[in-house]
């Protein structure tokens, strides 16, 4: 029997009642014989079967033309075989089906009892399979309702696959009405198509012979037809009508029901708007890492509580923790962490642990007040060290950065580099470090050992100007070198003030490292060479001047003395006026001479301590070192007479 | 204003009917009366004055049911129109969360209901609050009489409502626009509730 041209799968209306068994016949007709076999089809009539295995072996054929393709009624196969019997020619029509690749059985429902014919389908089945051909087969029941079936044949279909297809649903039926009026070309009236589908048609069939009357009535009358006028024409009038008839009429307007749904609607509104400006809220900030159990509990809450005040409230909260952390990582990056930052509920808890950390951050060491540039005399010999320092003070960071001050010892280096931090301190927030690098040694030293290396470097990092004195005394102190290195780069990138004070030229220096050294080197190295007469002379007479007007020979004298650096000349000044105090004399040329050329004292010293330590304390504080102001140390013989005396 | 009760869950909504003597809010509020099913309505409520003298003015209670979670409680109230009953006014507009100021707009009436407007204000502000900042919505009763002896809602918008409240014509004793103003007034009150969040 020849394939209906019009059984094709894109003329099947798939709907979820009949899914599966289309997906099975697609499958099949792709891949023959391979995927199921045999596949049994079953169903209440007029629901497609037929229509299925027509497609079935339309697109078998259109895959490949050369497969072969059979389709038989049952009927038809169980009257060719009695012919064939009849003609004796049983072997023939056993071989008719040898060459197909695709066998399309259909109502085998009518196998009931037919012994015979089902142990020739039996062995038709077993020849197939064996040759990898495809049988499909349909009935209106499943296999293990056909009566008198035999064993063998009832689980040769369920070794393949059984599929069913169910009534449409009231979508499908729709669908299948819709598509069908339009292949028509019938145009309905809205709701009419939905009348027909809303009634529970059998099957398919039936639908589409509802459809036609439809069609034939149009045609004939000029009035569309109406839903109700097309129920009325399909006598289905006082039939229970199905859940998808027409929607049961309105009740009559009650004024108040509809005020009190009007009033229902706006305030659901109002609360939903609201939940939704929550939930936003919730869901961003929650984005954002923040704890959100403040918002949620106002979700929770499903009071209309003034969302925008909580919002706003929460968001002020999480821009103070914001705030908080921002500042505790530059005094405490450990700390930055912590989770009560991203708790708005925990505000407080935060606000006290940034306190802890300020509390903990002590200022670093800053400048020594006495050394300004007031109190710093210039000079040849320092005048460039002396501008860049006062230039780098004004524009910390902008000018020379670094600012390297190399000389010998005394000339003045560190009064340079405190001055430069006077001043920068005097801006306002400004945070000045200055202090010598044995001093920035020792704390390093002390913060490993305490486990506060994090802190300690955080205290550094926030400094306006950071001012490291001696900085050639990190020679070989690998771990400081390499904390000053980041130091210095992290201050670098923040365009503050840095100044190193070094007893000689960077590329000079031992025992730094590479990097640090070009670091060095790259910034503005001015030199400070000892004091020449005249800046002695300056600094003589302003010392002096402490003590009232200098006699001018004095001053004269003193400065014509060597001295290699300011704290000799210093040292040397201080050396005469202890000695005019303790003899009660007046300052003058000839007492200095007298103290400095070694000439024996008139009268023997009175202050022990002077004569002993050395060291003279000077009433400027400034003067520490001992070594420096031995300027003759006393003979002992000398010494030993006067105490036994 | 307490309009929401958060911890009974009860939204009360406060409404008063405002305008000229005999301009017909009472008629609105017997409308209303007339459609509420008993189970929701309770009983008209009267206010005595200290010295006994009863000055009738209208109350009804709406119970709404819930709505989202909260018992919803409408009250309804007018006020004496006459001139003279300005303390009964002030009394009752006290605590309120929308006004429905029906005027009468008959032509002749003009004047009554600018007064009455004016008293409004007046009486809203000696309570502290702005008249601009009170959901309102004004209603232009007896639209159902003669067109020659009134003006149309376009006239009175012109005339009255410089505050550009939602207007609406009624005709309060054949029930038409009645309903309209009230659900107008309360969304208008519903939407401040959920702006202001209490």
């Amino acid at each position: 029997m020849e394939l209906n041209q019009l059984f094709r799968f894109d003329s099947f209306l798939v709907g979820p009642s009949n899914r599966l068994a289309v997906t099975a016949a697609k499958t099949v007709a792709q891949t023959p014989g391979t995927a199921y076999n045999p596949l049994f089809i079953y169903s209440a009539t007029g629901l497609g079967k037929t229509h299925l295995l027509m497609a079935i072996g339309q697109q078998a054929r259109e895959a490949s033309p050369q497969v072969s393709v059979e389709y038989l009624t049952l009927e038809e196969f169980v009257e060719a075989f009695h012919a064939a019997v009849a003609a004796g020619q049983s072997e023939a029509f056993r071989n008719r089906f040898v060459n197909v690749d695709v066998l399309l059985i259909d109502d085998v429902q009518f196998l009931t009892h037919r012994r015979e014919m089902q142990a020739e389908l039996l062995r038709l089945i077993g020849q197939l399979q064996a040759a990898d051909k495809q049988i499909v087969l349909s009935s209106d029941r499943p296999p293990s309702e056909i009566e008198g079936l035999d064993e063998r044949l009832v689980s040769g279909f369920a070794g393949g696959l059984i599929v069913d297809i169910s009534r449409p649903d009231f979508e499908t039926r729709l669908a299948i009405l819709r598509r069908r009026a339009e292949e028509r070309g019938a145009d309905f009236g809205a709701g009419v198509l939905e009348a027909v589908a809303a009634f529970d048609a059998a099957n398919v069939r039936e639908l589409l012979g509802t459809l036609n009357r439809l069609v034939a009535f149009q045609a004939v009358n000029e009035a569309p037809l109406t839903p109700e006028s097309a129920t009325a024409l399909l006598g289905w009038e006082g039939q229970a009508p199905e859940p998808a008839a027409p929607p049961p009429p309105t009740p009559p307007p009650d004024e108040f029901t509809d005020f009190l749904s009007d009033v229902s609607t706006v305030l659901a509104r109002q609360v939903e708007e609201w939940r939704r400006r929550v939930a936003e809220a919730v869901l961003r900030w929650e984005g954002e890492g923040y704890r959100t159990m403040r918002l949620e509990g106002l979700l929770n809450a499903t009071a209309p509580v003034a969302p925008e005040t909580a919002i706003r409230d929460f968001e002020r909260d999480v821009e103070r923790l914001h705030q908080l952390e921002a500042e505790m990582s530059s005094l405490d990056p450990s700390g930055a962490g912590d989770a009560v930052f991203h708790d708005p509920d925990c505000l407080a808890e935060a606000e006290a642990l940034v306190q802890r950390a300020r509390d903990g951050a002590s200022p670093p060491p800053g400048p020594s007040p006495l050394w300004t540039f007031q109190e710093y005399v210039g000079g040849e010999s320092n005048k460039v060290a002396l501008t860049a320092a006062r230039a780098a003070a004004e524009q910390p960071g902008r000018r020379y950065s670094p600012l390297v001050l190399v000389g010998p010892a005394g000339v003045g280096k560190t009064h340079l580099l405190h001055a430069i931090g006077n001043v920068v301190g005097q801006a306002s927030g400004a945070v000045v470090a200055c202090l010598s690098a044995q001093d920035f040694l020792e704390e390093l030293v002390q913060a490993i050992e305490r486990d506060r290396v994090e802190s300690w470097r955080a205290r550094y990092r926030r400094v306006t100007a950071f001012l490291l004195d001696d900085v050639h005394l990190l020679a070989g102190k690998e771990r400081s070198q390499e904390e000053l290195f980041h130091l210095f780069n992290h201050l670098v990138s923040g365009q503050r003030q840095l100044a190193f004070t070094a007893n000689a030229a960077p590329r000079e220096l031992r025992g730094l490292d590479d990097r640090l050294m070009s670091r060095l080197d790259g910034g503005l190295v001015a030199e400070l060479t000892p004091p020449d007469r005249e800046l002695r002379h300056a600094l003589i007479a302003r010392q002096l001047a402490q003590a009232g007007e200098p006699d001018a020979d004095l001053v004269d004298y003193l400065a014509a003395r060597p001295g290699e650096s300011v704290r000799t000349v210093l040292g040397l000044v201080q050396r005469v006026v202890s000695r005019a105090e303790a003899q009660g004399v007046p300052l003058s040329a000839s007492l200095a001479r007298e103290v400095l050329e070694g000439v024996a004292p008139r009268v023997s010293r009175t202050s022990v301590s002077v004569r002993t330590s050395g060291l003279v304390a000077s009433p400027l504080g400034a003067v520490k070192s001992r070594e420096k102001f031995v300027w003759h140390w006393p003979d002992p013989s000398e010494r030993l007479v006067e105490d036994l005396a | 204003m307490s309009l929401v009760n958060f911890t009974t869950r009860e939204i009360t909504c406060k409404i008063v009917y405002y305008g000229p003597g005999r301009s017909g809010k009472t008629t609105n509020l017997q409308y209303v009366y007339g459609r509420v099913p008993e189970d929701r309505r309770g009983r008209m409520v009267s206010l005595a004055t200290q010295t006994d003298r009863t000055l009738f003015f209208d109350f009804l209670p709406l119970e709404l049911g819930s709505i989202s979670g909260f018992k919803t409680r409408f009250q309804l109230y007018t006020v004496p129109g006459q001139v003279y009953y300005n303390a009964t006014r002030k009394l009752v507009l006290q605590g309120a969360d929308g006004v429905v100021f029906v005027a009468d707009s008959q032509a002749r009436q003009l004047d009554e209901n600018i007064e009455s407007m004016q008293n409004l204000q007046v009486n809203l502000l000696e309570q502290g609050l702005d008249i601009r900042a009170v959901p309102a919505v004004l209603q232009y009763n007896k639209q159902d009489l003669p067109q020659e002896l009134i003006l149309t809602p376009a006239e009175l918008d012109e005339a009255i409502n410089f505050r550009a409240w939602p207007s609406l014509p009624a005709d309060a004793i054949n029930g038409r626009g009645v309903f309209e103003t009230l659900k107008a007034i309360s969304e208008a009150v519903l939407r401040k509730l959920s702006q202001e969040g209490a």
